[in-house]
């Protein structure tokens, strides 16, 4: 398909002219900071993107996401910090004057023009000759699946058209950057799903940078290959969807991407590879001993719910590792049908409330539990992360 | 910097001429106004005793300025002619405004309980009086009110009256016409406020028992507090400077303040009294406006 | 959506007769303009006579002709006046003297037309400036701006600010964003606030008086003198016309607002 979108040579060579070291990010931001009044909506920022990276900035509303897009975009100049765009500082220069192209939440389609004259408004400005125009317009609208619509003008069009022809328009250009600013808010759930699928699509077979700002955690899981969790201005942490979710930082990026079960650390013992920590509602937990040793600080240890198991009796010991696995007894005090999964809390015997969920693998649920039975819920250290509180 | 600001440059430039225009016509008129009403009478054209001469230095602006009196205000306040005429504006703008909220009130309510794409037409329907002129709606109901006129023949038809009465050159006559020429602003205002209100609102007091005239009371009433406000002060103001219907409709033994100012500056020619009597207004106005602005305020503030 | 009609009794009749009472006065004041009878009320059958009469009234033919093109001229000057205004204060932030500013384009708007006039009046007459035409078109110019600015700047306020920030980011600077996307969105509201400067300065008698000079009386001015002395059939006949007038102006208007819309795509400003 990419053989077919004669432009995607020249993007690449527009790409190419800028000369910039092999490996050197395509986009580095530098300690970056803006503040509105007293509010430091970005505090210090600084972050690399790779040439062909998904990237997703993912955090709750007010956390300078949508302020750091804002400022890669040029609506916004920080009031600190470089950010490079191969190479060269680009923070302070304009909006029209940067080849980075941004797809608005409300998409801001111009509601004058026909779908045709929306997709070619960004090439008219370029100065781009009619034919030439035409031509990446007509491509535009193959590649986003337009075809028909393209004298329509965007209130005679669905939500979803609309969010193509949006796409289409930042597109156009050919940036070397493009910037989605929460792109599938306004879609409905399962439209939403195979936009995601699409853009996903659209973003390898283009050889694209994107970089999306989004609230929705499974959205930036999904997407991206690389997540920027942002929180009050600063990034908490930046990873891999699964190293995000399998190794967080801290305890807050923990409970803020999934559910988790924490507890307060209280005592914590060396145990050969392993320590074990003794906490008030949970008793003594064995973990495997953190890659990084932490400071003095309180310390939890979090579990996510789909790594515990439960049985009646508890699970089949093999001799000589009974201290690897950890073994709560306790009752169940709430049970949660979700279809693929069922969520049960065990109110345990330490005092505690665990949360475990258990895949319906059986149509017939001669395995359930129901409420006040008493289960036995058990992980092993590797499924424990300590975190610093 | 941000997109705002990077707008904001261009965008102060087209102030330029606006700016200079208003500072030319409409301050700088007001400064004469300010000035005129301070001096002397006197039998010429201009009708008045320059108080100041620019190009004669400033010597003599300070004398002029020595020679400034407030003769034409104390002349307000004390010939019972004015002292009327100001009770009489007032009076007439509480009543007018007080019938326009009776009459338009149940307009505009029915008008936001129409359905979604009938309240489009309604809206035209209420607009488009306010785009005929002005003084033909006036002489339209001079037409009716006068002595043979429409009115006259259906009650003298339908045996209502022996006789025809007499109509035009009374009070009723004038808030008949100060009513039908207004009611636009007091209705547009109410039914943007009406229109807004969640029908749930409603809903929700009668499921919680309340009977018909306590929704309204209770919740619809109150909550269309911003629009009555706004269309009282809509009407109220401009009533009080009105001077075309008083003149064409009300007799001529009660004078309004815009009709005295009017009669000062062509009949009398008294210019300065004119001055003085139109920033006196001017004062009497500013005290519903500034009430208005704190209310508003207040329910900005309340709104957070 | 819910589709039962929360109408009742009392709403629908309250609508009727309010809008019976807007309607009637109007619907008559035209059906007796075709009066043959001289007398007002006396229905004589269906006539022309006093539309000829009115057209063989030079007086009052050169008061109407004066009339629209104060209202033409004065309409068309506040609007580019008015617009720019409405610019300056919804999209140029913070400025010196926006307070100022601001509130000279509100006064007129609650200012008593005596006040406006008289003002306007004693300038002119100090600046020795020959009342007529112009004094009259500045005067209306003045108070019509504000209302031009008011329309314009409330739409400009309802603006989605992301389509402008849309056309920076596909390579428009601050200046061509306005004109390739802000401006064609406002158009209707221009042309409604071109519309309301128009009819205003129509139908205006207070400021006029005051500002015109001897031998230019605007039509308002003489309709007004005219219906001091008494009703006359001839004034029906006119008030008809301007009735007609500004339909058809409110007309034009509308459809022109309608095919600006619809013929976005291939007037797009290259």
């Amino acid at each position: 398909m990419t053989d077919e979108l004669p432009g995607t040579d020249a993007a690449a060579a527009a790409v190419g002219e800028t000369q910039f070291a092999a490996g050197e990010p395509l986009l580095r931001i530098e300690g970056v900071a803006k503040t509105f009044g007293t509010f430091r909506a970005v505090d210090g920022v600084s972050l690399d993107i790779k040439a062909g990276e998904f990237f997703a900035l993912l955090g709750p509303s007010g956390c300078g996401k949508t302020t750091l897009l804002r400022m890669l975009a040029g609506f916004e100049a920080p009031d600190q910090g470089r950010i490079l765009l191969g190479g060269k500082d680009i923070a302070q220069a304009l909006p029209h004057e940067r080849p980075i192209n941004m797809m608005f939440q409300n998409y801001a389609l111009f509601p004058h023009l026909s779908v045709r004259d929306n997709i070619a408004f960004g090439l008219k400005r370029a100065g781009m000759a009619r034919a030439d125009i035409a031509t990446r317009v007509a491509e535009m609208v193959a590649l986003v699946k337009l075809d028909g619509l393209e004298k329509r003008k965007p209130d005679q069009l669905s939500g979803g058209q609309r969010q193509r022809v949006a796409l289409a328009r930042a597109l156009a250009r050919r940036p070397q950057l493009l910037l989605l600013d929460e792109p599938l808010a306004a879609l409905d759930k399962k439209l939403r799903e195979s936009t995601q699928g699409e853009l996903m699509e659209l973003q390898r077979r283009l050889g694209m940078t994107f970089i999306i700002v989004t609230h929705d955690q499974e959205e930036a899981m999904t997407m991206a290959s690389r997540i920027g969790v942002m929180r009050d201005g600063k990034l908490a942490q930046v990873a891999s969807p699964r190293e995000l979710y399998e190794a967080p930082r801290s305890r807050w990026i923990a409970e803020f991407v999934g559910d988790i079960n924490l507890f307060d650390a209280e005592s914590k013992l060396r145990d050969g590879h392993r320590l074990v920590i003794g906490t008030r509602d949970a008793g003594p937990l064995v973990v495997a001993e953190p890659r990084e040793p932490f400071g003095e600080g309180r310390l939890s240890v979090a579990i996510r719910p789909e790594k515990v198991k439960l049985s009646r009796r508890g699970p089949v010991r093999e001799a000589g590792h009974e201290t690897a696995i950890n073994q709560l007894d306790g009752v169940i005090a709430d049970i949660c049908y979700l279809g693929g999964t069922t969520t049960y809390k065990v109110k345990l015997d330490a005092g505690g409330m665990l949360q475990a969920s258990v895949a319906n693998s059986a149509r017939l649920d001669v395995d359930a539990y129901s409420l006040n039975q008493p289960v036995v819920a058990w992980f092993t250290p590797d499924d424990c992360v300590v975190l610093p509180s | 910097m941000s997109a705002r600001r990077i707008f904001a440059r261009p965008a102060r430039l087209a102030a330029i001429a606006p700016y200079v225009w208003m500072v030319l016509f409409f301050l700088v008129p007001f400064g004469f106004v300010l000035k005129i009403s301070l001096s002397q009478t006197a039998i010429a054209q201009p009708p008045y005793e320059p108080v100041f001469d620019l190009m004669a230095g400033w010597g003599a602006l300070k004398a002029a300025f020595a020679a400034l009196s407030i003769d034409n205000f104390r002349l307000l306040v004390s010939d019972d002619i004015y002292v009327f005429a100001y009770v009489r504006s007032l009076t007439v703008a509480v009543t007018a405004t007080a019938l326009l909220l009776l009459i338009g009130y149940p307009i505009a309510y029915g008008m936001a309980r129409l359905p979604t794409r009938w309240q489009a037409v309604a809206m035209v329907l209420v607009i488009v009086p306010f785009w005929t002129s002005f003084l033909i709606r006036i002489y339209a109901w001079i037409n009716i009110l006068q002595h043979d006129g429409l009115l006259n023949q259906i009650l003298l038809a339908l045996h209502l009256v022996s006789q025809p009465v007499v109509w035009l050159s009374t009070d009723s006559a004038m808030y008949i016409g100060i009513v039908y020429s207004y009611l636009p602003f007091m209705i547009l205002p109410l039914y943007a406020t009406l229109a807004k209100m969640e029908p749930v609102l409603e809903e929700a007091a009668s499921d919680l028992g309340a009977p018909r005239w306590q929704v309204f009371w209770l919740v619809t009433f109150p909550l269309s507090l911003p629009g009555v406000g706004a269309g009282v002060l809509l009407c109220f103001i401009p009533i009080v400077g009105e001077f075309v219907i008083p003149d064409l409709m009300a007799g001529s033994n009660a004078l309004m303040i815009g009709q005295t100012l009017w009669l000062e500056f062509f009949t009398n020619k008294d210019w300065p009294v004119a001055s003085a009597a139109a920033i006196v207004l001017l004062v009497v106005l500013l005290v519903p406006l500034l009430l208005y602005e704190r209310l508003q305020k207040r329910q900005l503030e309340q709104g957070r | 959506m819910r589709k039962v009609s929360r109408l009742s009794r009392f709403n629908v009749v309250s609508l009727a007769l309010g809008l019976a009472f807007l309607y009637l006065p109007i619907l008559i004041l035209v059906i007796y303009s075709f009066n043959a009878s001289r007398l007002v009320t006396v229905w004589g059958g269906w006539s022309l006579r006093w539309y000829h009469e009115f057209f063989n009234d030079r007086a009052m033919i050169e008061a109407a002709w004066m009339s629209l093109r104060v209202a033409v001229s004065s309409a068309t000057i506040a609007t580019l006046i008015g617009t720019l205004a409405a610019v300056a204060l919804s999209r140029g932030e913070r400025f010196r003297g926006r307070t100022l500013f601001s509130g000279m384009l509100y006064a007129p708007l609650v200012m008593p037309e005596v006040i406006t006039g008289l003002s306007l009046l004693l300038l002119f007459v100090a600046l020795n400036a020959e009342r007529g035409f112009w004094t009259v078109t500045i005067a209306h110019t003045t108070l019509t701006m504000c209302f031009v600015a008011v329309v314009v700047q409330s739409r400009l306020g309802s603006l989605d600010r992301s389509l402008e920030e849309a056309a920076m980011d596909l390579g428009c600077d601050p200046v061509r964003a306005f004109v390739a996307v802000t401006l064609p969105l406002i158009a209707p509201a221009i042309v409604a606030g071109w519309m309301l400067a128009f009819t205003l300065s129509l139908d205006d008698l207070v400021i006029a008086s005051f500002t015109t000079g001897p031998g230019s009386a605007t039509l308002p001015i003489r309709i007004y003198s005219e219906v001091r002395l008494g009703v006359k059939p001839e004034i029906n006949a006119i008030c008809t016309l301007v009735i007609a007038l500004i339909a058809v102006v409110i007309v034009i208007a509308s459809l022109a607002s309608k095919l600006s819309s619809s013929q976005g795509e291939s007037a797009a400003p290259l």
